[in-house]
């Protein structure tokens, strides 16, 4: 029965419902959103605005866990792409700095893609060779200080706000939808699905498994920038120390949460930034509660455990034993 | 990483040694950690240039973090036969050996930054260090003066959990808010010494206090992240430096300008001149034989907006922090 | 046959087995009976519920109710392992050793010999060359089990087993990837085995096998017990007929009417000196619509091979190819695939099917594929597609939206064919396409087969059963150590001629 789909999505749903009224007991004011300066503001805000960057990680990372691989130099792409775009912010118009922040992603993205697809090295080792080597990258950019920019035009992607809506959102909402798109309404979702569950047989039907795998960490690569670009317009500078640090893992901890196998195959892009969106949750409810930090970590592993457990076939049968048992 | 500053280190080094024979004065050694942060790479900076001030030929090695690179660059410099040698120690353990063979040597030497265990007490001449729990306690005596007996709601952004800096500068502060009852540390979060963290630390606890209304000050471990915790508060709506009071540590430039603008009040500086009270501890022992206290504590200077900090910014911007 | 049957304790006795999946009855209170020394046939379709009953008795899977007594003293192992200690093993299709490790260290896994706490490799290779002697095989017991044939890694499954005391030995199809040579082996091995008292369950799809080596025969059909009976007193109509649960017709029997080569139209793709050093020596090879080009030869022979050239997975190093009449190139799947091309391998699971996708993906995946990503199918049109082939060739469960790798064998060929005959494939490519599949459905793709080429498709069919060529084959190109050696067309193509251009230089041929 290995091979029955999960009911879609039910259990992250449930999950993310219950972290957020976990975290309304624990904060009164979590539901209070008010409009400060044009901008919606509140912790149920800061829930999506904080974990846009891992979101835009994990919709690139699903595409690549698809196709059986998996990409741990998007926390150090993200560094290189925060540093170029803040060293140019305050010396090149927008469009220049945002096409040189995305091209550089996409430069990474083509790097690993062609060491996985062209040159057959196993992912996790094609793409630690980019996570090492993109961090020091990224320190040679800003020559190891925090870059800072006074640009307003590139402030925006952290701080600005479509509509009240904080732009690090409106961005990974555009993407997500984006990225449904172009898997869903053309046949690039089945492809990858294709590539994923098995490449042989994908090759022998004439599917190109090579493009495929490069397309996505093409688009990784593409997405780890703009979450690169959006933490670096938080805080209106590039700090290439610890911009996007350890970040990977919670972009790949988003995409299991949402239910994609890291053996590939099958994947939801939705579930994966509603993944995002549940370790996110948890570290705003954590940082809400008042709790000492020593216990941040444990208290994100057992919610994690639970979420996960929550969605393995395994368990929920035990469940609907037990609670047959108790009738 | 510093990578021009590095460049340049060697070629000045390299330049001082061909000169330094001439001026027949001190030639010492530094094995420095590498490019951690801001700060090691103004430290490095700061020393090369205090070490011009006096003339003295300096050599720095960059174990990128590495204790065996540093064990190699000491073994080197006692090779060279170095006047002195300056070690920041990337860890605390382990030094024994080679600090024995520098003692046989005779070559004097000097922790920067950062102690070694017990055990290697007798090694070196002396360390030359800030101590964390009195800037903690500088930032707390700071805020006692300012807030008077007005009740005061504090919350604090602590560095990465189980630093030791981090322990101690939130000791220093508990410690000297103590005896305020009017002080009251309400919120503390870790916001892991950087930017982004702060920030969103900062944007929580304004939530969880009422709108931030409830906050008087902000105490912060670090700079950086404050730097982040002002941007909060003013996406908030929130005037910091004056609805709220900020005070942190390490006098990096970018709270200078925070400081000049309004945003920020107060930083306790750790100082990156290490090494001039260690060249000036050498010098002394080497010419009259004045045997230093095994522990020289560097200054904890607390700035504020009345010392210009548009000049400190000015002056500091350039150290490579 | 061995002469074991006259023993009338039974050495394991099944009764009234049952096991449900989420409310299907897999097993409705199956029976089983084996005998010490007697090698007993378990038939029946794919979904008859030989998996099933294997695994329930094993112990792989927990029984709903019924009762497994061994010598006469119930049993329920919880695992296989647990079963194996109790004193029956399996060997299944795929065998489960470990490839990379050497033949000995296989066969003595998890109980090498030791001193001190060391383990003896001396001694262990020692007692793997006189263990698998005794099975007929003479071979370097340190090279790494995959460096051997499939034949080899069932011995030394079984002889592990063996050695392990087992006393009921279960065989899952073991015959499914051998030749006729390494079957006659493997046959020689059950009958000692049996000879000395073990009794042993025979899986097999193949019903001359049937005959060749059991002494009695159960027949489950959907799950329930047909009825048992000694080998020797069944006809073989009447075990088809249990079976199926119908007449079977003989599809299979008779050539079909030869086409005369002028009456063909043009020929599609010809392949001229085409080859690659080491792989397989440079052929010449012309496929017109309309006709069937068997190939037949040996394990090994170059049959795989030739078609892999052919569809470009691997890249031809010499000699020209010439589609509908223009010079073309195929050096990649997705090349061929655009030149009208398709190709069921003969790994079904590794190069056939996506078994997470469901039925309509894996059906629908060559035709997008040869689409473009930018021209998806709707879908309502992939909906239509896959209703259409399911309804064309019977596929069960008519379920389009089931996930492929749960279908049976036969299903899952079925719907690889789906998957090309919705591009409308020229040429297409079939390697081993009746491969580990029950009668029925075998009958089913031979009949399609001969459809397809009256429709004017062409089809380059790899078979290792000379009847089955024989019934469909226009022309048989026959090879041997790979290379092509020889072409038979209209008469000539029957069995014994090519038995005899396969057997050219083999002394003592059949």
């Amino acid at each position: 029965m290995a091979l029955r789909l999960p009911r879609s999505g039910v259990p992250q749903v449930l999950a993310f419902l219950a972290i957020l009224a976990v975290n309304w007991m624990v904060s009164a004011q979590f539901f209070d959103i008010r409009f400060q300066d044009g901008r919606l503001f509140g912790s149920l805000i800061d829930v999506f605005n904080r974990g846009a960057p891992v979101a835009l990680l994990a919709i690139g990372m699903v595409l690549v866990i698809a196709t059986r691989g998996i990409d741990l130099s998007v926390g150090a792409v993200m560094a290189i792409c925060g540093a170029i775009a803040a060293t140019l912010a305050d010396t090149q118009p927008l469009p220049v700095v945002i096409a040189a922040a995305l091209g550089a992603g996409l430069l990474c993205g083509l790097w690993n893609g062609l060491l996985v697809a062209v040159l057959g090295i196993q992912p996790i080792i094609a793409t630690l060779i980019l996570m090492v080597a993109g961090r020091g990258i990224a320190q040679l950019i800003t020559e190891g200080r925090i870059v800072t920019f006074t640009s307003p035009d590139l402030a925006w992607f952290g701080g600005g706000s479509v509509l009240g809506v904080p732009a690090p959102v409106a961005i990974t909402f555009t993407v997500l939808v984006l990225t449904i798109l172009l898997v869903r309404r053309t046949a690039l979702g089945l492809m990858i699905e294709a590539t994923g569950g098995n490449a042989r047989a994908s090759a022998l039907a004439g599917v190109g498994t090579r493009v495929m795998t490069m397309a996505v960490y093409v688009w990784c690569g593409f997405c780890s920038a703009l979450a690169g670009i959006v933490a670096a317009a938080d805080i209106l500078g590039a700090d290439a120390n610890n911009s996007g640090l350890w970040l990977e893992l919670d972009a790949i901890l988003a995409v299991v949460i949402g239910g994609t196998s890291l053996f590939g195959g099958r994947f939801s892009v939705v579930l994966a930034v509603l993944g995002a969106l549940i370790i996110q949750a948890m570290n705003t409810g954590i940082l809400l509660s008042g709790y000492p930090p020593e216990f941040n970590l444990v208290v994100k592993a057992v919610v994690v455990l639970v979420v996960l457990l929550m969605q393995s076939p395994r368990f929920s049968g035990l469940a609907i034993l037990l609670s047959g048992a108790r009738k | 990483m510093k990578f021009k500053a590095l460049l340049a280190a060697t070629v000045v080094s390299t330049l001082a040694s061909t000169l330094g024979a001439q001026a027949a004065d001190l030639t010492i050694g530094f094995s420095q950690i590498g490019s951690e942060s801001g700060w090691r790479a103004a430290e490095t900076s700061v020393s090369k240039a205090e070490a011009k001030k006096r003339d003295i030929t300096f050599k720095i090695a960059d174990a990128q973090q590495k204790q065996e690179n540093q064990i190699k660059a000491i073994r080197s410099f006692i090779a060279q036969g170095v006047d002195a040698i300056f070690l920041a120690p990337v860890v605390a353990t382990g030094w024994d050996q080679v600090l024995k063979e520098a003692k046989e040597s005779k070559i004097p030497v000097v922790l920067l930054d950062r102690d070694i265990d017990a055990s290697g007490k007798d090694l070196y001449l002396t360390a030359v260090t800030s101590d964390s729990v009195h800037e903690g306690a500088v930032a707390g005596e700071w805020l006692a003066k300012t807030v008077g007996d007005k009740p005061c709601a504090v919350v604090e952004l602590q560095g990465t959990v189980g630093a030791s800096v981090a322990t101690n500068r939130k000791k220093g502060f508990d410690t000297a808010i103590a005896s305020h009852s009017n002080i009251k540390l309400v919120r503390s979060q870790t916001g892991d010494f950087t930017r982004a963290k702060g920030k969103e630390v900062m944007e929580s606890f304004i939530k969880a206090e009422g709108g931030g209304k409830n906050i008087c000050a902000v105490y912060a471990h670090n700079d950086d992240m404050m730097v982040g915790a002002i941007q909060a508060m003013k996406e908030a709506g929130l005037k910091p430096g004056t609805d709220v009071l900020t005070v942190s540590i390490d006098a990096v430039p970018d709270i200078f300008k925070a400081i000049a603008a309004g945003e920020a009040n107060a930083t306790v500086e750790l100082t990156p001149n290490m090494a001039g009270p260690a060249f000036d501890a050498v010098v002394a022992y080497k010419d009259k034989g004045t045997v230093p206290p095994k522990w020289i504590q560097t200054e904890s200077k607390l700035y504020t907006s009345a010392d210009d900090p548009q000049k400190i910014y000015e002056s500091k911007k350039g150290l490579g922090y | 046959m061995s002469e074991g049957v006259s023993s009338n304790t039974p050495l394991l006795e099944v009764r009234g087995l049952t096991k449900s999946f989420a409310g299907i009855r897999a097993l409705d209170g199956v029976d089983l009976t084996l005998r010490a020394g007697e090698i007993h046939a378990l038939l029946g379709e794919n979904g008859a519920g030989k998996s099933t009953l294997i695994k329930t008795i094993t112990g792989v899977l927990r029984r709903d109710a019924g009762t497994v007594s061994l010598d006469g003293s119930p049993i329920a192992p919880h695992s296989a392992e647990e079963a194996a200690t109790a004193g029956i093993a399996t060997v299944y299709q795929e065998v489960s050793l470990l490839p990379n490790l050497s033949v000995a260290q296989n066969l003595f896994l998890g109980r090498q010999p030791t001193r001190f706490g060391f383990v003896r490799e001396g001694e262990t290779r020692r007692r793997a060359r006189l263990l698998l002697r005794d099975f007929g095989l003479d071979i370097d017991v340190t090279a790494p089990l995959d460096s051997y044939s499939v034949a080899v890694r069932h011995l030394t499954a079984i002889a592990r087993a063996v050695d392990m005391s087992a006393r009921v030995l279960i065989l899952d199809e073991p015959t499914a990837s051998l030749d006729a040579n390494e079957v006659e082996i493997l046959f020689t091995v059950m009958r000692k085995l049996a000879a000395r008292g073990i009794g042993i369950v025979f899986v097999t799809h193949f019903l001359d096998q049937v005959y060749a080596v059991t002494d009695r025969i159960t027949v489950l059909r959907n799950g329930r017990l047909v009825d048992e009976r000694l080998t020797a007193e069944l006809p073989r109509m009447d075990l088809v007929r249990m079976m199926l649960g119908r007449e079977l017709v003989e599809a299979t029997a008779t050539h079909r009417e030869a086409v005369s080569p002028t009456a063909m139209s043009e020929p599609y793709a010809v392949f001229e000196n085409f080859g690659k050093s080491g792989y397989v020596a440079p052929f010449d090879l012309t496929v017109r619509g309309g006709e069937v080009v068997g190939l037949a030869g040996l394990l090994g022979s170059g049959r795989t091979e030739t078609t892999r050239l052919v569809f470009g997975v691997e890249k031809a190093d010499q000699g020209t190819v010439t589609i509908a009449g223009k010079p073309a190139s195929i050096s990649s799947p997705s090349e061929a695939v655009g030149h009208g091309l398709g190709y069921c391998p003969e790994e079904r699971k590794t190069e056939g099917i996506v078994a997470d996708l469901t039925v309509r993906e894996n059906i629908v995946l060559a035709l997008q594929a040869r689409r473009g990503v930018m021209r998806p199918l709707s879908r309502r049109e992939q909906d239509e597609i896959a209703n259409k082939f399911i309804r064309l060739l019977d596929i069960r469960p008519p379920d389009p939206e089931r996930p492929i790798g749960l279908l049976s064998g036969g299903n899952q060929q079925k719907a690889l064919l789906a998957r090309w005959l919705a591009t409308e494939p020229r040429l297409l490519i079939l390697d081993e396409p009746t491969r580990g599949i029950d009668v029925g459905a075998h009958a089913e793709i031979i009949r399609l087969i001969r459809q397809l080429c009256a429709d004017g498709m062409a089809l380059l069919v790899v078979s290792s059963e000379l009847e089955e060529i024989v019934a469909y084959a226009d022309r048989v190109i026959v090879l041997r150590d790979r290379a092509h050696v020889a072409c038979l067309e209209g008469d000539a193509v029957n069995e014994p001629t090519i038995l005899a251009a396969i057997a050219a230089d083999t002394p003592q041929a059949a």
